[in-house]
């Protein structure tokens, strides 16, 4: 008797306690991810509809609008045409920052590394400059009135450039994400190197290995799956470019509304007023980002973890 | 507590009535009676003295402000909040966002209260509150007819005069590069839509008009691609800079000389106060020059106007309160001084308030009386339901233009051709 009592009892507190412990979690999932995700996929099936003038009480209402959103959305040119650049962006932006990014930490792991700790801050210290801010700065470094690039050429009798004309800016854009980037990709992949037992240097110095040889025979295969993290998360924050250009644009003629995606989803959602677009193009961003994300995951995955199975 | 219990019931409010819109006739929401408050939104600095004012004089009807950050986001907050359904119940909005805003059903049609106040306002400025139609969305309160500002002291050295059209305008550019390549006389921006518009409308340019029960959209009209097309030969031919304004750089023109014009609005001497201070006392006004020799026409570039929401519960109250702020002589005469506007109210622009030229153009004594002049000669515009996507189109394609040389009148195609898809695309009614 006693023990199918103790079994009910244990079996009834098995069932609640992990949904109870679970709950906050899942509860706070459901309504800051899963509802707003709903929202937007509702509203991108959504567009206001106006009758005559629109003005005036009830001239405008919201009705059902099928894939139509999608359909726009799609067939936008201007949407394309700011992806590709993205891509672009991001063939440029993500190995030339996780290459520096991999240089320094090599750099820093060094035995007897000089000023390690200073240099590792002074590195790192950019990441902690808010977008926006950097941005701003970095714009005043760009246009030509005010940047010391131009008072120096200016001095030495060079002809003046253009950091944010329409062949430059693309790359002024890049820079201001490498300076921010870098640190943050160099300090996880320096933690990652600092995990890696030092009986392996040991060893290998002992077989007569130089420190170049231990940093791309050793580190480097064992820093493959820190590699692989890091270059998923630089490919999402590339497809996620807005602040840098967007705080650039009213300072140039180079960098239109819809430079890259997600300026034209915040142009359709807070400038034309179009929120049922923006609902539309960011679904279709997000799937996008998915399918790529997920791809390169898939495509490394073998190589980076396959120790682990 | 009031404040969020009243919220539901005014969204509740506004779901049934857009559930009953098709049969519902009156629209005047009841009224309670006894004391009001009334939550106000502006972002006019120095505005809480005005309101202050009020609320000492009107304790029954107490006046909240809450301060906004300019009138572009505005627009956005007060079309969400009145989606959520908690707007204020009165706000200031620009002109050209009136009718944007009046399309979201935002604000009230105030026209049985309003019309008495109607020839207290130049024309042109009435007509941008009435959109065309026999409606009053709001009170007018600023005007900011557009001027020449140039510096006196550059002007004399580099031996030019004041252009009185625009063919001497493009001359005086000319002349000022031909004699050195540092400075320019102007810079045309692709960043500043309003600005723009302001110049087109001196040319008698009419982007929308209603008719009847349709709209009538024209951005491309003639008198628009001659401004375009004017502005695009200077850029082209490299005697007007192509450079964005409401930039550090542009700053820096301003206030070392670089920049030696600017054809601009009222509100001018406050903006090169802060982005110029170093050139105080070196600029003059003068009248914009004119398409015509002997012509005396004006655009608008900015202004602004008072206006009370639909789902407010205290209209009566909150028309008084607009009516107040933007025609009565101490409400006037506390706007000028405190939140430096220029009133849009014609007995105001003559009021003792305006007795002295602004600080910064301190040695022009009849900047005021000229000013009065000037604004009486301001065009009239009818704005239309979706200007900012107008607006937008003009950034990026004027910015495009100038920056791979292509006719500034394509951009102009370009904005009649978007304006008008996002209106059919919306269902608008548009004529021809």
């Amino acid at each position: 008797m006693s023990t199918a009592t103790t079994r009910v009892g244990r079996r009834g507190r098995r069932t609640g306690a992990p949904y109870a412990f679970l709950a906050p979690a899942v509860i706070l999932f459901v309504l800051f991810i899963i509802v707003p995700i709903g929202y937007a996929g509702y509203l991108s099936l959504r567009k206001v509809r106006v009758s005559g003038l629109g003005l005036g009480r009830g001239a405008r209402t919201e009705i059902f609008a099928g894939l139509e959103n999608y359909r726009a959305a799609i067939g936008d040119p201007e949407l394309w045409s700011g992806g590709l650049r993205v891509l672009g962006y991001g063939a440029l932006l993500v190995p030339t920052m996780l290459g520096l990014a991999l240089l320094f930490a090599l750099l820093l792991d060094r035995p007897r590394a000089r000023f390690g700790r200073f240099a590792r801050t002074s590195i790192f210290l950019p990441y902690a400059v808010p977008a926006i801010i950097a941005s701003l700065l970095w714009g005043f470094l760009y246009l030509p009135a005010t940047s010391p690039v131009n008072d120096v050429a200016a001095w030495l009798g060079l002809p003046e450039p253009d950091l944010l004309g329409e062949g430059s800016v693309f790359f002024a854009v890049v820079n201001i994400a490498l300076w921010g980037g870098v640190g943050f990709n160099m300090i996880v992949l320096y933690t990652a190197l600092r995990a890696i037992p030092p009986e392996l240097y040991e060893s290998a110095r002992l077989d007569g290995c130089s420190e170049v040889q231990i940093a791309l025979r050793i580190k480097i295969p064992l820093l493959l799956p820190a590699l692989v993290m890091t270059t998923v998360f630089s490919m999402i924050a590339t497809l996620q470019v807005f602040v840098e250009p967007l705080a650039l644009s009213p300072l140039s003629n180079s960098i239109s509304s819809t430079w890259t995606p997600l300026m034209k989803v915040y142009r359709d959602a807070f400038d034309t007023n179009d929120p049922y677009a923006a609902a539309a193009t960011s679904v279709l961003i997000a799937a996008i980002t998915l399918v790529l994300s997920f791809g390169f995951l898939r495509l490394v995955q073998n190589r980076a973890f396959g120790q682990e199975r | 507590m009031t404040r969020s219990l009243g919220g539901k019931i005014l969204t509740l409010a506004l779901t049934v009535s857009l559930v009953a819109a098709c049969t519902s006739t009156s629209d005047e929401p009841e009224e309670p009676t006894g004391p009001v408050e009334l939550s106000f939104w502006s972002w006019a600095p120095n505005i809480e003295k005005v309101v202050d004012r009020w609320n000492a004089d009107n304790p029954e009807m107490k006046v909240t402000l809450s301060k906004q950050a300019g009138g572009a986001d505005m627009v956005t907050k007060l079309l969400t909040a009145a989606k959520a359904g908690n707007p204020p119940d009165l706000a200031q909005v620009e002109y050209q966002a009136l009718p944007t805003l009046v399309s979201n059903d935002v604000l009230a049609d105030i026209a049985g209260q309003a019309n008495p106040v109607k020839d207290r306002f130049a024309e042109g400025t009435w007509q941008q509150v009435t959109l065309g139609t026999d409606a009053v969305y709001a009170i007018p309160q600023d005007a900011a007819p557009m001027m020449l500002y140039y510096r006196t002291d550059l002007f004399e050295r580099f031996g030019l005069t004041v252009p009185k059209t625009w063919d001497e305008f493009a001359q005086t550019a000319r002349t000022l590069r031909g004699r050195t390549t540092k400075h320019w006389l102007t810079t045309f921006s692709a960043t500043d839509p309003g600005w723009f518009a302001g110049l087109t409308q001196q040319a008698g340019a009419a982007w929308w008009g209603i008719e009847g029960e349709s709209w009538r959209v024209t951005v491309n009209d003639a008198a628009t691609k001659k401004v375009a097309d004017y502005w695009g030969g200077l850029v082209a031919e490299g005697v007007v800079d192509g450079k964005p304004m409401y930039t550090p750089e542009w700053n820096k023109a301003l206030n070392d000389g670089t920049l030696l014009a600017w054809p601009s609005a009222v509100w001018a001497p406050g903006v090169l106060a802060g982005n110029a201070p170093d050139t105080k006392g070196r600029w003059a006004m003068a009248p914009l020059p004119q398409w015509t020799a002997g012509e005396n026409r004006t655009g608008n570039w900015g202004g602004s106007s008072t206006g009370v929401t639909a789902a407010s519960k205290h209209r009566t109250a909150a028309v008084k309160f607009a009516t107040w702020l933007n025609t009565d002589p101490t409400a006037t005469s506390l706007l000028v001084r405190e939140a430096a506007v220029y009133p849009a109210a014609r007995d105001a622009q003559t009021g003792p308030a305006l007795a002295e030229p602004p600080a910064f153009l301190a040695n022009q004594a009849d900047f005021y009386p000229l000013t009065k002049q000037i604004a009486e000669t301001a065009a009239g515009v009818t704005w239309g339901p979706n200007v900012n996507v107008t607006y937008q189109v003009y950034q990026d394609e004027f910015a495009r233009a100038i920056s791979q040389q292509t006719p500034f009148s394509a951009a102009v195609d370009a904005m009649q051709t978007a304006t008008v898809d996002d209106m059919r695309k919306n269902g608008f009614a548009i004529a021809g």
